[in-house]
This record gives structure tokens, C-alpha cells and sequence, in this order.
């Protein structure tokens, strides 16, 4: 099984990356972007079956140490 | 003699042997003492003090300091934290100690995406720390800062300011803190926290590197953070 988990930064939380690249594609004539926000994406190799199991334990993974949750949130989905 | 500090070494600690030669040569002749500690060892051991130092641990991977507050050692960490032992973590030290769940917020990138190295001002403030408690509240000193990802988060910090856990603020060479002096978009101008109980202790500037007058301009304002340790253990005789 694969583990795809998103990590998002918290909306209010500052994103100076994501207003770099918006502005850059600003200067590349995209007219339309309102908005750039960078996250983190990763995928975790996991040993079993049980599509449940596997996502309470990247579940705990992410609070543990994938995301930091003052500042984060993450998605988890299992393939 | 309550005086001996052991300075935690990550794979990627840069500031650990400046950290190392204040307590063991600038302050020598204060009966300080320090020892490297390997970060895959399960005990702090018999110190009185601990220094998480600046650097780049584990290469900052997924987050700075997220990999180190999950070293070995850290368990450790926790224990001699909860006991009431006094904890500096400077720069990556702080950002390790967040990560670590002993100090609250996080530090995420600089607002302006850049590495800053600079001298910076900053006003101790808050309540009384084993590592400011000598300084006069409201006292502002020159140190180093040298960072990419400084800029404190927190999601409720009226209740830090509440609680009067903000023990150093950026400011301008006045004392005045104001949004200009503020090197990376940290809320509240804030360059460091202390813990709820306030023997944990984080701050982003290097006190370790402005220890010395030979080392620049700032001169040895930094120096007050170690003597303010060594000052309270003396009164409280050991810490555990």
C-alpha cells in the first residue's frame, strides 16, 4: 500500500514562498493568479492490507513528525 | 559545585564548540564546566545546565529541528525540563525545542525568503529566567542573528504575552521595537519565549557568539545570559 499525505500551511499563516512564486507569475503575464500557497507532498511505502489501519497510523505519523500542526495541515489518502 | 552544562551535539550543530568554550574558557574563572553531549545518548547525565546550539541538524530536513527533537537524547531532555532544570536553546537549539513540544510556537521561513546575517538588537523583557533574570527588564543588547527560518509563529500569543513568556523582542538601537527592527516578520517582534514554567528558554540571536569583546561590535552583552545561569543555580544549589 501507498500512503499519499498532503501537508498544507494553515490559512493565516504567512507564505512568503508561495506570494515569491505568485508574484514571479505575475511578472510571466499569468494575469489571473490570485494566489499561491506551498506545501509539502509525500508518499510513504506501508507494509499491510488494511487501508484503515494504514491511515491511523500515518495519521499518527503526520502529528508525531510529518506536519507541524501549529502551523500545518495535512490530508492523508491510502491507494 | 552546581555549575557543570552539557552542550547537546546533532549531526549538523555548528554553534556546539562556541557554545562549549563559554562555559568551559570565558567563564572558567567563574567555576563553569561544560561537556559535549552526543545526541544518540539516553542520558543528559549529572549536569546542571543544558545548551541546545545553533546549527543545522540532520540538515534541517523536513523542518529545522524537526528530525533532532526526536533523537535519542531528547527523552532526557524532557525529563531534566520537567524537573525544573534550566534549558537555552539558541537559534536551531530553539527551533529544536519547539519542535520538541518544551517550547511553544514554531519558526517557519524568514518573511523575506533570505538567509540573515546580521547583528541585531533585542530588549529582554517578560518574567525572570535563569538565563535573563541578572538583566534588567526593559535592558536592550547587541547579538548575532544568522537564519533562514526565524520567523516565530504562534496561534494564540495574546495568551504568551499574557503570561509574560516573551523574554526577548527585537528592537532598534534605542530599545524601540518597532516593525522596522524586526530582521524576519516574527509576531510581536518576538526573537524568544520561556516555557510555562520559564526554566526552558529558546531565542534565535547567538549570545554565544557576543560573549567576547575581541569577537565585534556587540561586545560581550551576550555574556549576561550564562552569568545569569550561573548566578541561579548558585542561589537555588543544584537543580535537581
Amino acid at each position: 500500500m501507498k500512503a499519499k499525505v498532503y501537508v498544507t500551511l494553515k490559512s493565516g499563516v504567512l507564505d512568503p514562498q508561495g506570494q515569491a512564486v505568485g508574484r514571479t507569475l505575475g511578472k510571466l503575464g499569468y494575469e489571473g493568479v490570485k494566489g499561491v500557497r506551498i506545501g509539502k507532498y509525500v508518499e510513504i511505502e506501508l507494509e499491510g492490507h488494511d487501508p484503515k489501519h494504514a491511515e491511523e497510523e500515518v495519521t499518527k505519523m503526520c502529528n508525531e513528525l510529518i506536519a507541524n500542526t501549529v502551523m500545518e495541515n495535512f490530508r492523508v489518502e491510502i491507494d | 559545585m552546581a555549575r557543570h552544562f552539557g552542550v547537546i551535539r546533532f549531526p549538523g550543530s555548528n554553534c556546539d564548540d562556541d557554545a562549549l568554550h563559554i562555559v568551559n574558557t570565558v567563564l572558567a574563572d567563574r567555576g563553569a564546566t561544560g561537556e559535549i553531549l552526543w545526541h544518540k545518548e539516553h542520558s543528559v547525565g549529572q549536569v546542571d545546565g543544558l545548551i541546545v546550539p545553533g546549527g543545522f541538524s540532520y540538515g534541517d530536513y523536513l523542518r529545522a529541528g524537526a528530525i533532532a527533537a526526536h533523537a535519542p537524547i531528547m527523552e532526557s531532555v524532557k525529563a531534566f525540563a520537567k524537573a525544573g532544570g534550566p534549558i537555552i536553546g539558541i537559534c536551531n537549539g530553539f527551533q529544536i525545542l519547539c519542535e520538541a513540544g518544551l517550547l511553544e510556537g514554531a519558526l517557519t521561513r524568514n518573511e523575506s525568503l533570505r538567509f540573515i546575517c546580521k547583528d541585531i538588537y533585542c530588549r529582554i523583557e517578560g518574567r525572570p529566567t535563569p538565563f535573563s533574570k541578572d538583566i534588567p527588564a526593559g535592558r536592550h543588547i547587541r547579538m548575532p542573528i544568522a537564519h533562514a527560518e526565524g520567523c516565530y509563529r504562534h496561534p494564540d500569543v495574546e495568551r504568551l504575552e499574557g503570561e509574560s513568556q516573551i523574554i526577548f523582542r527585537y528592537c532598534d538601537a534605542d530599545g524601540n521595537v518597532t516593525s522596522d527592527a524586526n530582521p524576519n516578520g516574527s509576531i510581536n517582534n518576538i526573537a524568544g519565549i520561556c516555557n510555562a514554567s520559564g526554566n526552558v528558554v529558546g531565542l534565535m540571536p547567538h549570545p554565544e557568539r557576543a560573549c567576547e569583546d575581541v569577537l565585534g561590535k556587540g561586545g560581550s552583552a551576550g555574556l549576561g545570559l550564562f552569568e545569569s545561569a550561573l548566578d541561579s543555580l548558585a542561589n537555588s544549589g543544584a537543580a535537581r
